[in-house]
């Protein structure tokens, strides 16, 4: 809470990158504390380590310091203040924290603990959902993960146009404006 | 970072255990927290690593960028092969079921070989995303 409240007061970025990547190591330690050892593995994995070395090569591509905004920020406050207001509220009608009534206790949860052992074989509950039963989610993830990596690639990597093509392409449209010329 | 001892030397020390333990999570996931998506985030930290401290065309000279962007389609065609491969022999697409004698032994296979497709892939995006991003304001 207070890295978060830090992160948005301050204008050095760097600062910024390091605090989001304390953030996310406490967000590790939560999910710890709340038995979700895949999940905190992933964020302490991806947030404080990844995506903190990806915001640092940004940084050194761009500039280190905020730009103070122009306009007062009082209108996206009273927009934020409210979103979350509505929130806050909507988890009024939702089960309690561990309430052994809850739904999400009673559809496929139940199954996937008690049958999993002799169905997959496999000790780790999370690894058999998220490979077996829900196999086309995750190659669904999968081909999202690619698309990304395809994207960045083609976007970056500035291999599509080429100075060759580039002076094909000119010279395409010149000649096609030249024939249009003629038509004229 | 380059003329840097220390970390020179530490991460010439950890790069190996960096990658150990990536290969641990991978083939461990079954048993323990881990799987393909955790063990290619860290594999690929270890080569990011290497190239921020060796530099990055040393880690290019390495790992090729062109043969990491093969990678990325080699991890999703592993993948969807396991499917295809179910299919072949009269199952559901990813149903590992048929893949081994038994249907335990059927799940553990096409885990493995699924959760080797999704490694593959993360590692080879992470890899040419920070090859991508790291490489911008040199030419």
């Amino acid at each position: 809470m207070v890295t978060a409240l830090a992160i948005v007061r301050l204008r050095n970025l760097f600062a910024v990158v390091m605090l989001s990547g304390i953030y996310s190591l406490l967000m590790a330690v939560i999910f710890t504390i709340l038995d979700a050892v895949d999940v905190a593995f992933t964020e302490a994995a991806v947030g404080a380590g990844i995506s903190t070395v990806l915001m640092l090569g940004t940084l050194a591509l761009t500039t280190e310091k905020e730009t103070t905004p122009a306009h007062t920020p009082l209108l996206p406050l009273v927009v934020v203040v409210v979103t979350g207001a509505i929130l806050v509220y909507a988890t009024f009608e939702m089960p309690l924290f561990g309430d052994p009534s809850a739904p999400i206790h009673h559809h496929v949860a139940p199954r996937y603990i008690t049958q999993s052992g002799q169905e997959i074989g496999v000790p780790n509950i999370v690894t058999s959902v998220l490979a077996s039963y829900r196999g086309y989610d995750t190659l669904g993830e999968v081909a999202v993960i690619f698309t990304a990596g395809i994207g960045v690639l083609l976007v970056l990597s500035g291999r599509t146009l080429s100075k060759k093509g580039a002076a094909s392409a000119v010279a395409e449209t010149e000649a096609a404006s030249d024939e249009g010329h003629h038509e004229t | 970072m380059k003329h840097d001892l220390i970390p020179r030397v530490v991460s010439k020390l950890l790069i190996p255990f960096i990658l150990l333990f990536g290969l641990y999570v991978q083939f461990h996931g079954d048993y323990g927290p881990g799987g393909g998506f955790q063990a290619g985030v860290i594999f690929a930290a270890a080569f990011i690593l290497y190239a921020l401290v060796f530099g990055l065309e040393s880690a290019r000279r390495m790992l090729p960028p062109s043969f990491v962007s093969v990678l990325i389609a080699v991890g999703l065609m592993i993948f969807s092969g396991v499917g295809f491969l179910s299919l072949a022999v009269d199952a559901n697409y990813l149903d590992y079921n048929v893949l081994g004698h038994d249907p335990v032994h059927g799940q553990h296979r096409g885990i493995f070989w699924v959760e080797l497709g999704v490694g593959i892939t993360v590692s080879a995006v992470m890899v040419t995303i920070f090859y991508m991003f790291a490489g911008r304001g040199r030419n």
